[in-house]
């Protein structure tokens, strides 16, 4: 290894087997990995926040397409996966506070049931991909578009292409949002096999923390596109 | 700064060994591709950057050979179209953004602090990786045949139009973003974190303070660009219609992300400019930087109003008059903390002891033209001049003056300044004067001519003019000839002095600052104590008070 160092320029520090070379304490260690994990969270908003941009744009361009559009979506079915991402956020709290209690089996286990409840996530969202395919709401040459009541005086003269930007945001946001979730899935798996291998205790489960705070913010970026996407405009249903 | 860090060994010329330091540390391939020393990944960028740099300066070449005759006889104007974007493309995203930071920045950070590295070797030498990973998609697409709707990568030309390779090259660039992200993240939590002690936020460096600023900028600014290609890739691939007029898109939408980035990103290439010359001037005028937090806060200033900025490349782009007149007014703001610079380096000269090393000689070009670029800059924030010199050759050498004049100047400046610490060997300080002169001559002749054609009205991107432009081309042809050799030269004794330098001893310039209490190269963990800091970055006054009180006491 390049640095390996020839001397032992710093000696002094008893070494704990978690600390990096280029920290002192564990405790810097630990400050380091969170402020960088906020920080990696501020590009993910400013990373989503183009979309939610462009979102806001054609929303105020297009009010009735996208309200028309919105109407398609399966609001059960967005509400259970709301409520299945919020309960996947508790088991994931629950993780870590197993870690401190050093309770091995229950990290195993929480961290198992943040992985089985976004795989229920996934699974739920892929239906409704599904769905979406079969009623030829995806954009692209088999497009096509007609508001679902037949009562709706429609005031948009290019309804079906307005829609068509609301339905491609829809699978731009969801999409990527869904992506972040099966990295996040991935990067548990790793800490669960860790974790049985009894990696984490209430010394040192930095990295489950940090994946927490990931999961979270995957969390929150859904708590804005449900009721972006799926409840525009539903009171007037 | 505390003289911490005697070395315990003795010098080569004493002992006939080599001290221990990064350099010798390993040997071999491997120990360079899997280091996580980020000294070793700042000379694994600087040999990165310096091949994309001399790939985005042949392009330059030409497009100058082009522009040498009215008539397009070199090239179809397709291919002329391919050059200039490659030009931009590769100068702007491969070069001019990852240079001082990656370079510099990764060398000089945990030094400047005091650390033994970053907060994230392992981060760090990944980031070199995702930047050639992204460098070889953009190779890919050069290789092909290149792309051909500038750098600006504008819709529905990007997205519809045009028959070349946009989605490679928008991916290396989008891929390449998180390279950027990746080192600015570090920077940050390294200065905030792993800052020796005694060493508070007023005792940093300048060039902290201004790569600090650079780091929030890129870790603000770079997702906005990696979602604006993503979904202009995605636009391209299944025509969604996002940027479309034809399909109800608004194509001044892309313009508007894009630019939130991109025009921050100018002040990603100049801000770590401005943070050498700091160090430059104090150093090579033995003083203490005049007004230091005016110019420290000054980095932050342009890092935030940068960010309010970006839709004065929209002037002409159907941006209603309003949002025009506050993008104007605010572009003319950043005018405000970039003067406090200048000035303030000015009055730390007043009164100096100048020495002109070549160091020094490319920090003084720096403000020279910088301060040109950015008078320039103030003419086109103004609303009328912009519509009339908009997309000429006006704008094309207002922000060369920046971006080469500024932040190529700097560059240069750093590696000269801080080649001893990297190498420990010594470069001809003739022959590098001279490079500088030619760099400073070169330059000028190439991009003032361009401030006349463009104000005479000759627009950018043509790869042929009228007859009666030629003289002031061909002065232009000329200039980047000169700084061709210009930039050749440092390659050439940087290169030379490696094998053939006279050792440089541990601090040539009899500087201060921490990184250069430690030896020359530093060892690997690059101090043998850790230091602890008792005063401010630029005490030289202090150090010749203390010196000659120490002589009196000599003499008795």
């Amino acid at each position: 290894m390049a640095s390996e160092p020839l001397m032992e320029p710093h000696g002094h520090a008893a070494h704990h087997r978690d600390l990096a070379h280029q920290f002192d304490s564990l405790d810097q260690q630990k400050e380091s990995s969170t402020l960088g994990t906020w920080l990696f969270l501020v590009t993910e908003i400013m990373f989503f926040g183009g979309l939610f941009t462009a979102y806001v744009i054609y929303r105020r361009l297009y009010p009735q397409a996208f309200a028309l559009a919105s109407h398609t979506l399966n609001v059960p079915m967005g509400a259970i996966n709301t409520a299945i991402l919020i309960g996947s956020s508790l088991t994931m709290v629950l993780a870590i506070w197993a870690a401190q209690v050093s309770w091995r089996k229950g990290i195993v286990l929480f961290l198992g049931l943040t992985i089985l409840l976004g795989s229920a996530f996934l699974g739920i969202k892929s239906v409704e991909y599904r769905e979406k395919f079969e009623t030829h709401h995806v954009p692209g040459p088999t497009f096509h578009f007609v508001p679902e009541s037949e009562h709706v005086k429609v005031t948009d003269p290019q309804l079906e292409r307005h829609a068509s930007i609301f339905f491609s945001l829809y699978f731009i946001m969801t999409g990527l949002h869904a992506l972040h979730m099966i990295i996040g899935i991935g990067i548990l798996v790793v800490l669960a096999v860790l974790s049985w291998k009894g990696k984490y205790g209430p010394e040192y489960h930095n990295p489950l923390e940090m994946t927490g705070l990931y999961w979270h913010f995957v969390d929150i970026v859904w708590i804005f596109l449900f009721p972006l996407l799926y409840l525009l405009g539903a009171h007037a249903r | 700064m505390n003289t911490t860090a005697t070395a315990p060994v003795t010098t080569t010329a004493e002992t006939g060994f080599a001290r221990p330091n990064y350099l010798n540390a390993a040997y071999g391939v491997r120990s360079w591709l899997l280091t996580r020393d980020h000294k070793r990944i700042a000379i694994l960028y600087l040999i990165s950057v310096t091949a994309f740099f001399a790939l985005g300066s042949l392009f330059a070449l030409l497009i100058r050979l082009e522009l040498l005759t009215p008539e397009g006889d070199l090239f179809q104007p397709d291919t002329y179209n391919r050059l200039f974007t490659m030009h931009g493309v590769v100068m702007v995203f491969f070069f001019l953004i990852p240079s001082i930071p990656a370079v510099l920045g990764n060398f000089l950070v945990p030094l400047m602090i005091g650390a033994k590295d970053l907060a994230f070797p392992k981060l760090n030498l990944a980031s070199w990786y995702v930047y050639n990973l992204g460098g070889i998609f953009t190779l890919w697409a050069i290789v092909h045949g290149g792309v051909d709707t500038g750098w600006t990568f504008y819709t529905p030309l990007s997205t519809h139009y045009s028959n070349t390779y946009v989605i490679s090259t928008a991916l290396g660039i989008f891929i390449t973003g998180f390279s950027s992200i990746f080192t600015g993240l570090n920077f940050i939590v390294t200065v905030h974190r792993m800052r020796a002690p005694g060493l508070t936020w007023f005792r940093l460096p300048l060039f902290i303070w201004s790569t600090y600023a650079t780091s929030l900028i890129i870790v603000l600014g770079t997702p906005v660009i990696a979602i604006t290609l993503l979904l202009v890739a995605a636009e391209r691939v299944l025509h969604l219609g996002l940027f479309d007029p034809a399909l109800g898109g608004d194509p001044v939408l892309f313009q508007h992300l894009f630019w939130f980035y991109s025009h921050p990103a100018v002040y990603i290439m100049i801000l770590p400019a401005m943070g050498v010359v700091s160090e430059l001037v104090a150093a090579f005028a033995r003083k203490k930087i005049f007004g230091y937090r005016f110019v420290a806060f000054a980095s932050i200033a342009i890092a935030v109003l940068g960010f309010l900025v970006w839709g004065h490349h929209m002037f002409v782009a159907g941006e209603s008059i309003y949002a025009a007149t506050i993008f104007s007014v605010l572009s003319m703001l950043v005018a405000i903390p970039s003067a406090v610079k200048v000035f303030n380096w000015t009055a730390t000269l007043y009164q100096g002891s100048i020495s002109y090393q070549t160091p020094m000689l490319y920090a003084l070009g720096f403000i020279g033209l910088f301060t040109l670029g950015g008078l320039t800059g103030v003419m086109v924030a103004t609303l009328g001049i912009d519509v009339h010199v908009h997309d000429t050759y006006f704008i094309v050498a207002h922000f060369h003056y920046i971006m080469v004049g500024g932040a190529i100047m700097g560059y240069l400046g750093g590696l000269h300044y801080w080649w001893p610490k990297i190498s420990g060997k010594l470069y001809p300080a003739a022959l590098s004067k001279l490079s500088a002169l030619l760099v400073f001559v070169g330059f000028n002749l190439t991009f003032f001519p361009q401030f006349i054609l463009g104000y005479l009205g000759m627009p950018r991107r043509y790869w042929s003019y009228p007859p009666e432009f030629q003289v002031l081309n061909v002065l232009s042809t000329a200039g980047a000839s000169i700084l061709g050799v210009g930039y050749l030269l440092p390659l050439c004794y940087f290169i030379w002095s490696m094998r053939y330098g006279k050792d440089s001893g541990d601090n040539p310039w009899g500087a201060v600052g921490l990184e250069w209490d430690t030896t020359s190269p530093p060892p690997t963990e690059n101090f043998y104590t850790t230091p602890v800091v008792t005063h401010g970055p630029y005490e030289y006054n202090r150090e010749e008070v203390h010196n000659r009180m120490s002589q009196e006491a000599t003499l008795g």
